[in-house]
């Protein structure tokens, strides 16, 4: 049987934003670029598709952003949140480039709306895709095009051939045939594995069956697995990702934003025995998000229950489901298959514990419980206005951490030691150098950009020398 | 529930599109939408007619088709636009021309066109049809003309403002002023550079997801080519009654410095709009439509093309059927404005007044109760 073969000077395997700006930044360099994207036309680009901006530093306001967000700042706002876990000289060195991906994205045909509505106050750290990352994505794509990049959709990498560190060519999965594309460089932008529910498994057990991802099912850490199986070292915890709480009635894959709930601060959250198991008050949404995924994930039956009341219902983003409503706290416990002597004995004890205060949701207010085995510290009011609702969750899995060490080159590092010659990754596939834990919205991004570039321009001058 | 499926399923996009909001800077429906959070029959009309169909939420949302989500903003829409030209059209009783609008406004046309024809002949006699003088009130005196014309237009005026007023009611425009001088003003702005059919500033979607601003060209064509002819008539009737200079005019006359270009624009707006038409992606569009679509289209290149040749022949043996059909293809037009694709304009201007009044009010409009399903 003949083999199908292809060659071109840089592959980029993966068609997210970390991808496309790879291949831009190659084919500006003069390099030929071929860019395999495992999904069909529609869900290309990952992760991407689901974004909705991105976080660069600036030393002045702009257009589109309220005021200066300085390398400085930017290097504290991560190191609050990945908690040390991240590659100082590293993220430093992305943190400065990101001063000028602005400008150079937007010359890449990506457009930025100003700050509008929404729940989220990043008016001026964070740029904003116009028409979201789907629209970002649009645009990344018409600009490849017009420059010449070749894109071929549908085409999941099977295998990699790596001699010696060195890249050689990937098989790729096109058409129903294997097609061998030997290319002098590689950028692997592939993403993580968040959609890979056994590989989820190897860190969460058997509870992984229960979690839902939020992006494409596409996202199989497929390519991940054959580089660190190459001898590329690995970075970043393998068990670990990033969860939130989002609607139980989400489907499996692909729900994207709309799926996700911020009213925990405004009830209480109660698993299926009906019973609180965090301070629900604890801080405001947006900080605590990322918390909320792995307590349900711990909770019996991967699920959990969030209640509240009439007063609060509009006080809180809309999302796609409709609350599940009853005239009574009984009648909810029934519909929600809840025990409801439990659920009634639990909000009973939550309402007397309830102490007066003033209500504010903007800020820290003095509306806590006294006397619980877990307070309310914040934002605690009485369930006592009917009608009552409740949000089922579980967790909705967005990324994975674990990834390819790189230098600031973008360069793969090898588990034995030393540089890859030809081998560079950007985006998910490498964030977790950067960030090894936790996040903040719109980094994931600046990651993508920033290392997309940079291992785009670093692959073009590798295989045009 | 609401009144129709087209409804309901408009209903359920913008719950999905209200969570979601990541198309809030692409045009003024998204912020519209953000303002409520349910939506009433008249709210949803109110939506469907500020939304200019340039399809960028459509091609920049990751939950379009094949997403088992299904959003399909711009299409849907489009249906619900459709639906309430019928809705609120005066009176209840041709609300039905609606539903083979193509067909109707083709037999009215061929109608109106025969009549002026056979008026003409049997008026006069046949011969005037192939006369050479160039003068037009031999065939038909001009005070005739003017009240024919007149009594058509007042017809199609009060039609069309009955619908708007029934519309204006129903998306509850009163309750936050919306007829104001400022949200005219704002709406008046919106309207002359059709500010939301730019796709969010690259163009609007039409055969692929490559945006081109074609659409917004044509539709300028047409729109601005259709108020020259307007005004060339306008000036026209001003130079007969006011002035006593009867047609013909001179190439330098107003009448003639507002009609050829606005004629030029009437036959190359809605060809370019038609063709652009035929490609658009299917996913896109109400269909069903397309018939009521090409008939308004095919209205106003016949407009326009017929006053061209008009003009061109005036001075030959074949003015007089020129005449006819001109004046049988205006009449025509007159007549079946108020109840074809014509009435997209006020709609949209009443909506984009409405929407000024909302960003003034920082609050949306309060729909009357018996408009709720």
């Amino acid at each position: 049987m003949k083999c199908e073969r292809l060659d071109t000077d840089v592959l980029v395997v993966g068609g997210g934003n970390a991808a496309l700006c790879a291949a831009i930044a190659a084919r500006r360099k003069g390099a030929r670029v071929l860019v395999v994207e495992a999904a069909p036309k529609f869900y290309r680009g990952g992760n991407t598709r689901h974004t909705r901006n991105m976080r660069c530093a600036h030393d002045t306001a702009t257009e589109t952003l309220t005021g200066p967000y300085t390398e400085e700042e930017f290097w504290d706002d991560l190191l609050r949140v990945t908690e040390g876990n991240t590659d100082e000289a590293l993220a430093k060195h992305m943190i400065a480039a990101s001063k000028e991906m602005l400008t150079w994205i937007t010359e890449q045909g990506v457009r930025f709306q100003p700050s509008l509505g929404g729940t989220l106050s990043l008016g001026r750290t964070n740029s904003f895709f116009l028409g979201g990352g789907r629209a970002m994505l649009n645009a990344l794509y018409l600009t490849a095009e017009k420059l010449g990049v070749d894109v071929l959709y549908d085409a999941p990498v099977t295998a990699l051939e790596i001699d010696g560190g060195s890249f050689r060519a990937a098989i790729a999965r096109i058409g129903g045939r294997d097609v061998r594309i030997a290319a002098k460089s590689l950028v692997a932008a592939a993403g993580g594995f968040e959609a890979n529910i056994d590989w989820l498994k190897e860190g969460w057990g058997e509870r992984a069956e229960n979690f839902l991802i939020r992006g494409t099912p596409c996202n199989r850490g497929d390519v991940l697995k054959m580089l660190l199986a190459n001898g590329v070292e690995a970075i970043g915890d393998p068990t670990q990702c990033h969860a939130v709480a989002i609607d139980a009635r989400a489907p499996k894959f692909d729900g994207g934003i709309i799926t996700r709930l911020d009213c925990v601060v405004f009830g209480i959250v109660v698993n299926r025995h009906a019973e609180r198991f965090y301070d629900e008050g604890e801080d405001f949404w947006p900080k605590r998000y990322a918390i909320w995924g792995r307590l349900v994930a711990a909770q019996p039956d991967q699920i959990a229950y969030i209640i509240f009341d009439a007063k609060s219902l509009k006080l809180f983003m809309p999302s796609l489901f409709p609350p599940i409503s009853a005239d009574s706290i009984g009648e909810l416990a029934h519909k929600l298959d809840l025990p409801v002597e439990a659920l009634e004995t639990t909000v009973g004890t939550f309402n007397a514990a309830v102490q007066p205060g003033s209500f504010d949701h903007t800020v820290f207010d003095d509306c806590r419980t006294r006397g619980l085995a877990i307070e309310k510290t914040h934002w605690a009011r009485r369930l006592e206005d009917p009608p009552f609702y409740a949000y089922p969750v579980r967790p909705g899995i967005t990324f994975t951490y674990l990834g390819t060490r790189v230098d600031r080159e973008a360069r793969m590092q090898l588990a034995a030691g030393g540089a890859t010659g030809n081998m560079f990754s950007a985006g998910e596939i490498m964030a977790g150098n950067v960030l090894g834990k936790g996040y903040a919205a719109g980094v994931g991004m600046t990651i993508g950009s920033v290392f997309g570039r940079i291992a785009g321009e670093g692959a073009a001058n590798h295989a045009c020398n | 529930m609401h009144a129709t499926d087209h409804l309901n399923e408009a209903d359920r996009l913008m719950t999905v599109c209200n969570s979601c909001r990541y198309c809030e800077g692409l045009c003024a429906v998204f912020p519209a939408m953000e303002l409520r959070r349910s939506f009433a029959d008249g709210d949803l009309n109110y939506l469907a007619n500020l939304c200019h169909a340039c399809g960028a939420c459509y091609v920049d949302c990751q939950f379009s088709p094949p997403h088992e989500f299904q959003v399909n903003v711009p299409q849907t829409m489009a249906k619900v636009r459709t639906d309430s030209y019928r809705h609120y059209a005066w009176p209840k009783a041709f609300q039905p021309m609606f539903e083979r609008n193509g067909l109707a406004i083709a037999i009215v046309a061929a109608l109106s066109v025969a009549g002026f024809i056979l008026g003409f002949a049997l008026w006069h006699d046949p011969s005037v049809l192939t006369g050479t003088s160039g003068e037009f009130y031999r065939l038909m005196p001009h005070n005739v003309m003017a009240g024919l014309f007149g009594a058509v237009a007042l017809y199609a005026l009060l039609a069309i403002v009955m619908g708007f007023l029934n519309f204006w009611r129903d998306i509850g425009a009163g309750s936050v002023s919306a007829a104001s001088g400022l949200s005219i003003w704002q709406a008046v702005k919106d309207v002359a550079s059709l500010r939301y059919l730019d796709g969010g500033g690259v163009g609007c979607y039409n055969a692929d997801e490559k945006p081109t601003d074609n659409r917004r060209l044509y539709h300028h064509l047409t729109f601005y080519g259709f108020l020259l002819c307007f005004a060339a008539t306008s000036t026209g009737t001003i130079y007969h009654y006011v002035f006593d200079w009867p047609a013909p005019y001179g190439w330098t006359s107003l009448p003639k410095l507002f009609g050829i270009p606005g004629g030029i624009g009437l036959v190359v707006g809605p060809v370019g709009l038609f063709l652009a038409k035929l490609k658009r992606q299917d996913d896109l569009v109400d269909k069903a439509k397309f018939g009521m679509e090409t008939a308004f289209l095919a209205m106003m290149f016949a407009t326009g093309l017929t006053g061209l040749v008009l003009m061109v022949l005036r001075e030959t043996s074949a003015m007089g059927i020129a005449l006819a059909v001109h004046l049988g293809v205006v009449f025509a037009l007159f007549l079946t404005m108020p109840y074809g694709k014509f009435v997209h304009g006020f709609y949209r201007f009443g909506a984009l007044m409405l929407y000024a009044a909302e960003r003034k009010a920082d609050r949306p409009a309060t729909v009357p109760t018996t408009a709720k399903a």
